[in-house]
């Protein structure tokens, strides 16, 4: 059934360009699918264990900065006569690396602060934002600083046979975010339905009793952190090659705060709160904007917001669920033991 | 003679000043039903912690088949097969019964992360097993019939059930229990006690903390008396309701009933 709906949306998804003709909302789409697949690892982490990273940006901006640079190339002093040069690469190669880079500075920041508990994660991820907005706006020889990162190469990709296919227009990214928010979707969904998945959630519900039946608590939520941090820099990527020029006000904390609302309005732990939440919250400002003045849209926008949560504290998709009798979106709840048995009989 | 599974050998906790246990020396036989007992506040459960790695003990040493678990971490002293409940019931509130099995199962289904993500076979068989597994463990424990209910939602008794169900699914060699019954009625410590033998049967050493005298005779092998820190006696369940220096810390403690209860049931 759930499967149904999910193979429903996304068919819908996949149909959007072909009927949708406006530059203006594809291109919202676009940026909003981006910023769905940045809520979407957010929610890995505050959804499925419960930590919350308000530094969430720092990692979709790693992500932006190592795609723009691996595919720019760079120069830059070191000391004295010492440079470090790099000569541009494709940029899909920046798009993995983006991912690998972020991943491990979310491994460097899970690692510092799961050891330690507590309020400690919101904390690191918070400062670790500021610190490398502060280098990217300072290291002028490697980003430029203020002045931009600019001209970023569009990302191909090389078909077996048919040469290569340069995805420059709305029409390629649209479906390059999709295809990469789906891949996303469809990993955070396995990992969460493991037993990884699993041990988070023990250590959110009660973390003593999960470590007395041996779940390692560093090693879950690292994962965690590593998982979410790479998936936030894919879209960092994805957004760096799209808009084509980045500055180090990619790092600003209002886009953390509007991810951490795609995730809460949407439904925290659950798998397709961040889609719901991030269509709305994404969109929204497309279609205020012509409506009203920038103060009265972002009163509208706290508004929305208060009555979505005041109605459905849960958010949409839980209180949704929970209204038409579903099992707990996202969560691993079973519709029954006799149910679980015949599946495991049919996977036999 | 009788393979040693868990050892306590010169522990003392102090809390700044507060000794909680002073020179703790005990052990436990494979396949016993030891039972640690005493008056409120005597130490049992702090004894506990240490021995799961919850609490580092000013000194002394814990030893768990041979192997001493100095600096060893909760998780790791769980991977070991040393499985502990707690005292204040603790379940997995937001999961159902049977979900609150799956994650006790933990310890059974590693797998490395690319095997979890891509569903490989070796991933689906794992998976199989432990909901089998789960199912299995939910009707042992005799929950079949609220396995899918929020386990926040459960009686008392009932949570005590499932938090006995989710550390067998951690699959213990040895089996730390702490006040199991407490809470429970007459009837379900009943049933609780067949329990207890059917898992020492099944090869789990058992260690009991509780205050349930007549249940403590009936089911133990053998009995450790601690009082303000302090073993004051040790044996089978006949010598410790004679044992002059227990029935004094029991009615130092004006529990005077306890002893009468003790010596009915004699
Ligand atoms: N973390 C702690 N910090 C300070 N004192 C503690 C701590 N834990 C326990 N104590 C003290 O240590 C002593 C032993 O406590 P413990 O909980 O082990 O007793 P118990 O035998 O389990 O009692 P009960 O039968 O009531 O459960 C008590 O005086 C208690 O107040
Ligand atoms: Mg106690």
């Amino acid at each position: 059934m759930k499967q149904i709906v999910t193979l429903l949306c996304l068919a819908f998804f996949v149909s959007v360009p072909m009927w949708l003709t406006d530059p203006y909302l594809l291109n919202a789409l676009i940026t909003t699918g981006i910023f769905i697949i940045g809520a979407m690892s957010l929610n890995l982490l505050l959804g499925f264990t419960g930590q919350l990273s308000l530094g969430h940006i720092a990692f979709f901006g790693i992500g932006a900065y190592v795609s723009a640079l691996t595919s720019l190339g760079f120069d830059v002093p070191i000391h004295g006569d010492f440079h470090i040069v790099h000569v541009p690469w494709p940029p899909i190669v920046g798009f993995f690396l983006a991912i690998v880079i972020s991943g491990f500075c979310g491994y460097l920041v899970g690692r510092l602060s799961f050891s330690v508990r507590g309020a400690y994660f919101v904390i690191v991820t918070i400062s670790f934002a500021e610190v490398v907005r502060l280098v990217a706006l300072n290291w002028v020889e490697l980003t430029q600083g203020p002045l931009a990162l600019t001209n970023i190469p569009s990302i191909t990709i090389g078909l077996p046979g048919l040469g290569y296919l340069v995805l420059k227009t709305k029409f390629h990214n649209y479906y390059l975010v999709l295809a990469v928010a789906a891949i996303s979707y469809f990993l955070i969904s396995r990992l969460v339905h493991s037993h990884y998945g699993r041990a988070m959630r023990g250590l959110m519900e009660n973390e003593t009793l999960a470590v007395a039946v041996g779940i390692n608590v560093t090693k879950t939520l690292t994962l965690a952190a590593v998982i979410s941090a790479g998936i936030a820099g894919a879209a960092g990527s994805l957004y760096a090659h799209y808009i084509r020029i980045i500055d180090p006000d990619v790092f600003a904390f209002i886009s953390t705060v509007t991810m951490v609302i795609m995730v809460v309005s949407g439904g925290k732990g659950s798998l397709a709160g961040p889609v719901v939440g991030g269509v709305i919250f994404g969109l929204l400002p497309v279609f205020l904007r012509p409506i009203m003045p920038p103060e009265a849209q972002w009163i509208t926008y706290g508004v929305v917001l208060i009555v979505i949560l005041f109605v459905m504290p849960r958010g949409i998709v839980p209180s949704l669920a929970a209204k038409l009798g579903l099992a707990r979106a996202g969560g691993t709840r079973r519709a029954s033991i006799a149910v679980s048995e015949r599946t495991v009989e049919e996977h036999a | 003679m009788a393979e040693t599974v868990l050892s306590i050998e010169h522990v003392a906790v102090h809390f700044g000043g507060l000794v909680a246990i002073s020179d703790m020396n005990f052990h436990v036989n494979k396949g016993e039903i030891v039972s640690l007992i005493g008056p409120n506040g005597a130490g049992k459960t702090t004894a506990f912690n240490v021995m799961t790695g919850f609490l580092t003990p000013t000194k002394g040493a814990v030893k768990y088949c041979g192997a001493d678990l100095k600096g060893k971490k909760p998780h790791e002293i769980a991977d070991l097969g040393l499985i502990r409940t707690f005292q204040r019931t603790s379940v997995f509130p937001n999961d159902t019964v049977y979900d609150n099995v799956l994650i006790g199962l933990h310890r059974q289904g590693k797998l490395r992360l690319a095997e979890a993500i891509l569903g490989l076979p070796r991933a689906r068989a794992s998976e199989k097993a432990q909901r089998a597994r789960a199912a299995e463990l939910v009707r042992w424990i005799g929950l079949e019939a609220r396995a899918n209910d929020l386990a926040g939602s459960l009686s008392y008794g009932e949570q005590r059930l499932v938090g006995v169900a989710l550390a067998l699914a951690a699959q213990p060699k040895m089996l730390l229990m702490d006040e199991p019954v407490s809470g429970m009625n007459a009837s379900e410590t009943h049933t609780f006690v067949q329990l207890i033998r059917k898992i020492r049967d099944s090869g789990v050493t058992i260690l009991l903390v509780e205050h349930d005298m007549p249940m403590v005779m009936s089911v133990s092998d053998r009995i450790v008396v601690l009082n303000y820190g302090r073993i004051i006696a040790e044996g089978p369940p006949d010598d410790i309701r004679r044992n002059p220096a227990v029935i004094e810390a029991y009615l130092g403690q004006s529990a005077k009933d306890v002893v009468k209860e003790v010596a009915v049931h004699a």
